[in-house]
């Protein structure tokens, strides 16, 4: 029975909102089906996986602690994606939120008071900003693309943050080790669940989930740059202007990734240190498309991406798998993600069986 | 003429050609129901109908590219299935499509070695490409660049390249829709030889005068199914319309002009290199629109219309020094984008309806924030804080879709899902509303049914007699006479002198469409189609 792939005359909504469940589906299955390579019972593995890291409090709060980087980063950078503004860049806008935050922290490290927490936020978003409005200048200037600039300027966080801890912020009485100081109380975001990590950074992705829908759905600039995102054309012909989006996509994305990397400096981690995040900024890439860009959907996504980083943490822990294994599961939802997506602008088809009408030779026809 | 074809009627000849219940349905259309189709050797058939009457399909059935859901062909009286074009081709079918299908970078020869089968010799192939353009009388040299040829040349290649092939069956999708009316007597000139010589012709199109000129018979196409067959020389335009669009043809009522207003909208020595290596370069371009007039530009596609309307509309705005070439009631604005013209009383609607003129994706309420989000007395303003007031959006795309007799399934159906007369009168609509003082229209009935056609031209008429000044760019010379109170042409980047309708006639403008015009291109070097001009009017 051959298949063919052949259009929609329509897309499918169906699938639309299917097609991350499906990939779920397919990326658990493929999780079940590797595991006895891996010398392991698969239910074990699931168990490790996807059960153990969230069966008490502590475990909840800890997928808590990790989706609301992703969703606060995913939300911003959803917003340059649906105009077709590539921000690839948000691992190293993240690092520079919590360079500009983490420095605010470090400059009052003696001081107390309630200012100190907006003070590193705004530095935080801003250093984020700061960051992304180097690939927006030079798009907008140069025509440069933003997805080479902005992936590149993260190599340059990161040595940028490395050369920080390990020189002029590096803790004096710190043993020659690689780390800032350790924040003051005033400077660490409150804990909002006892007894676990779980701090106020969630909220703010929170907020930032519902001012992400309002943006998208209701505001006029929002508008424009899905319209830009569906069709250049007719955003050329209504007169928007373009480099007002990419300005605005590039620094709506780093000032939520800006925010993301203080809020990791400033809550679990409580210093600065060489590294600072688990690859949040790629792996809210992967967040931002699965959860359909869509500020919802997004939530769930990053939900979704959090338990895949405690699952190979636990992984490792409990089965003694290599620390890769979540960037494995990463990219196999991603590859599934973007598999299943075909199909909503393709269907597969039955062929159908050739008739019986006589097939004349065309010479002989001709003839 | 038609001698041949007569004898041959009488004779014991098969058809060509016959179609009997061909049947095609697309996941979201039938485009062929049952269609019964016959073509005699040497014969001229038409096929008319209105765009999405299923004409393009079956031509598609025939060449092989699509193939039927049910019925059978017979080709010189033998059932044959043709799966591909290439059978068709060995067949001995050719077709010359509405859009061509050449290399611009390559030559005349190399073009058509590649669609000839056979030995790849160049100057052997130029040989023969010499003879058939001598015999047919389609001038061409084999040894031209594509891109440096008119779009009439570029016609006559791709003939060039079926006759090659000694074709026993011709298809010709919409021609004419490319040629100045000089350049049509021509084709026609050369379909009645090889008509006469034996080859039938399918002669696809939607222009009823041609077809009663040309052709010995006419199949009627209306929503997918065959409405009539009879002799179009018998027929009156008017007849023939009504079978096409089962009604009589709408007409616009036009009323002379009341006095020209004040100066609106001036191009003053508008120039511009093109960005597109094949692209047209516009070249001191002078033209004045009035309130309460109509100036139309004709001209054959490909002569600096789209190079124009950039310009225009504001898509490609000029450096901020050139901002005099364009004004707009007297202020410089060509260095303006869009957004900041239509500040200023400008409205445009463009020739692709999806993906400029309207989001395919969204709805038409968000269709109509897209220009109309300024705010109209009636709804008010669109926008408040920059955050979008739908009630305002969803009324101002109700009164569209109700004054302008829009049929959708609401204003939150999807642009993409009406047909195209409709989305373009939601279109017209859309920008008429917002009450513009400049409206510039290209292409306003381009693959629009007739009676859309009729009603779009209506409502730039009564937009004209409110004191607005319009400009409409259109290939249709038919539809500017119909509708302008002067015209001019642009060819070759070059505009002509601008005229009262009432004082020229088809004939000056299809000369001028060809170059030859005080200060055209065709005053210097004469192209192909001007030397041709030039002929047919002595």
């Amino acid at each position: 029975m051959p298949l063919k792939i052949e259009a929609r005359p329509q897309p499918s909504q169906l699938m639309a909102y299917l097609s991350p469940l499906i990939a779920v589906g397919l990326t658990l299955f493929t999780g079940l089906l590797v595991s006895p390579l891996l010398g392991l019972n698969p239910l074990d593995g699931f168990h490790a996986f996807f059960i153990a890291p969230i069966d008490d409090l502590y475990g909840l709060g800890e997928l808590g602690v990790k989706a609301a980087p992703l969703m606060l980063i995913a939300v911003g950078l959803a917003i340059g994606f649906r105009a077709n503004v590539w921000n690839i860049g948000a691992e190293g806008q993240l690092t520079l939120g919590a360079i500009c935050g983490g420095g605010v922290a470090l400059y009052f490290y003696e001081a107390e008071g309630w200012h100190i927490l907006p003070l590193m936020v705004l530095a935080g978003a801003l250093g984020g900003m700061l960051w992304a409005s180097i690939p927006a200048l030079l798009r907008t200037r140069f025509n440069t693309n933003e997805i080479l600039v902005s992936l590149m300027l993260n190599y340059v966080a990161l040595l940028l943050l490395s050369y920080l801890v390990h020189g002029p912020w590096r803790d004096p009485d710190g043993f020659n080790f690689p780390e800032s100081r350790l924040f003051s109380d005033s400077a660490l975001l409150p804990v909002i669940l006892e007894d676990s990590r779980l701090h106020i950074g969630l909220l703010l992705a929170l907020v930032a989930v519902a001012l992400g829908w309002i943006f998208v759905r209701k505001s006029f600039i929002g508008y424009q740059m899905r319209v830009a995102g569906l069709a250049g054309d007719a955003a050329l012909y209504a007169g928007f202007n373009r480099r007002r989006m990419v300005w605005m996509g590039l620094l709506i994305g780093g000032g939520a990734a800006g925010i993301a990397g203080l809020c990791e400096v400033a809550g679990p981690i409580g210093q600065l240190l060489p590294s600072v995040s688990p690859g949040y900024g790629y792996a809210a890439i992967i967040v931002a498309f699965v959860g359909r860009l869509h500020p919802l959907g997004i939530l769930f996504a990053s939900l979704l991406m959090s338990l895949l980083y405690l699952g190979g943490e636990s992984a490792q822990m409990e089965l003694g798998l290599p620390s890769a294994i979540t960037g494995v599961f990463q990219g196999v939802l991603l590859f599934y993600l973007l598999a299943a997506d075909l199909f909503i602008n393709f269907r597969l088809r039955r062929k159908r069986q050739p008739t019986t009408a006589a097939t004349a030779n065309p010479q002989e026809a001709a003839s | 003429m038609a001698g041949q074809y007569q004898a041959r009627l009488a004779g014991e000849h098969p058809p060509r050609i016959e179609l009997r219940d061909i049947t095609k349905i697309y996941p979201a259309v039938v485009a062929n129901e049952g269609i019964d189709l016959s073509v005699m050797p040497g014969e001229i058939h038409a096929v008319l109908g209105e765009n999405g009457a299923g004409k393009s399909t079956l031509m598609k059935i025939i060449y092989g590219v699509t193939r039927a859901d049910r019925g059978s062909v017979h080709w010189n009286g033998r059932q044959v299935r043709i799966s591909s074009p290439a059978q068709a081709r060995a067949l001995g079918i050719g077709m010359v499509f509405q859009h061509f299908s050449l290399f611009e970078t390559l030559s005349v020869v190399e073009n058509i070695a590649l669609a000839v089968a056979g030995d790849f010799n160049l100057s052997a192939l130029s040989e023969r490409i010499r003879e058939v353009s001598e015999r047919y009388g389609l001038p061409v040299d084999p040894r031209r660049l594509v891109h440096s040829l008119s779009v009439g040349e570029r016609q006559r290649v791709e003939i060039v390249r079926c006759l090659l092939q000694d074709p026993q069956l011709l298809i010709m999708d919409e021609p004419t829709s490319v040629l100045t009316p000089q350049a049509v007597r021509k084709l026609f000139v050369t379909l009645r030889q090889l008509a006469d010589e034996g080859c039938s012709v399918l002669y696809i199109s939607h222009k009823l005068e041609e077809i009663r000129e040309l052709c010995h018979h006419a199949t009627v196409m209306r929503g997918g199914r065959v409405t009539g067959e009879t002799d179009p020389t018998q027929e009156t335009a008017s007849s023939l319309a009504r079978m096409m669009i089962g009604r009589e043809l709408p007409v616009c009522e036009h009323p002379p002009g009341s006095a020209r207003g004040e100066l609106r909208l001036q191009i003053a020595g508008l120039s511009r290199r093109s960005d597109d290596p094949f692209g047209t370069h516009l070249q001191d371009l002078q033209l004045e629109v009035h309130a309460g007039e109509i100036v139309g530009i004709a001209g054959i596609s490909g002569n600096g219309q789209r190079e124009l309307l950039a310009a225009l509309s504001g898509e490609a705005p000029l450096p901020a020094e050139q901002a005099d070439a364009l004004r707009l009631d007297g202020r410089g604005v060509a260095h303006l984008d869009a957004g900041a013209r239509r500040d200023l009383g400008q409205a445009f609607v463009p020739e692709e309806r999806l993906g400029r003129g309207a989001v395919p994706a969204m709805s038409l309420a968000e269709n109509a924030l897209l220009t109309a989000h300024r705010g109209t007395a009636e709804e008010g303003a669109m926008l408040r804080h920059g955050l979008i007031r739908d009630a305002a959006v969803r009324g101002y795309a109700q009164r569209c879709v109700d004054e302008f007799d829009v049929r959708c399934g609401g204003v939150e159906a999807a642009a993409k899902s009406l047909s195209g007369g409709n989305l373009q009168k939601f279109i017209v609509g859309r920008e008429i509303l917002q009450k513009p003082q400049v409206l510039i229209v290209s292409q306003p009935t381009w693959g629009v049914d007739v009676g859309a056609a009729a009603a779009i031209r209506q409502a730039l008429i009564d937009l004209r007699d409110e004191g607005v000044a319009l400009l409409v760019i259109s290939e249709e010379l038919e539809e500017l006479f119909e509708i302008c109170d002067r015209i001019a042409v642009i060819a070759s980047g070059r505009l002509s002198p601008c005229k009262p309708a009432a004082e020229t006639d088809m004939q000056e403008v299809g000369l001028w469409m060809s170059g030859l015009f005080p200060g055209g291109s065709g005053e210097q070097a004469d192209t192909d189609i001007g030397a041709e001009g030039v002929g047919d009017a002595a």
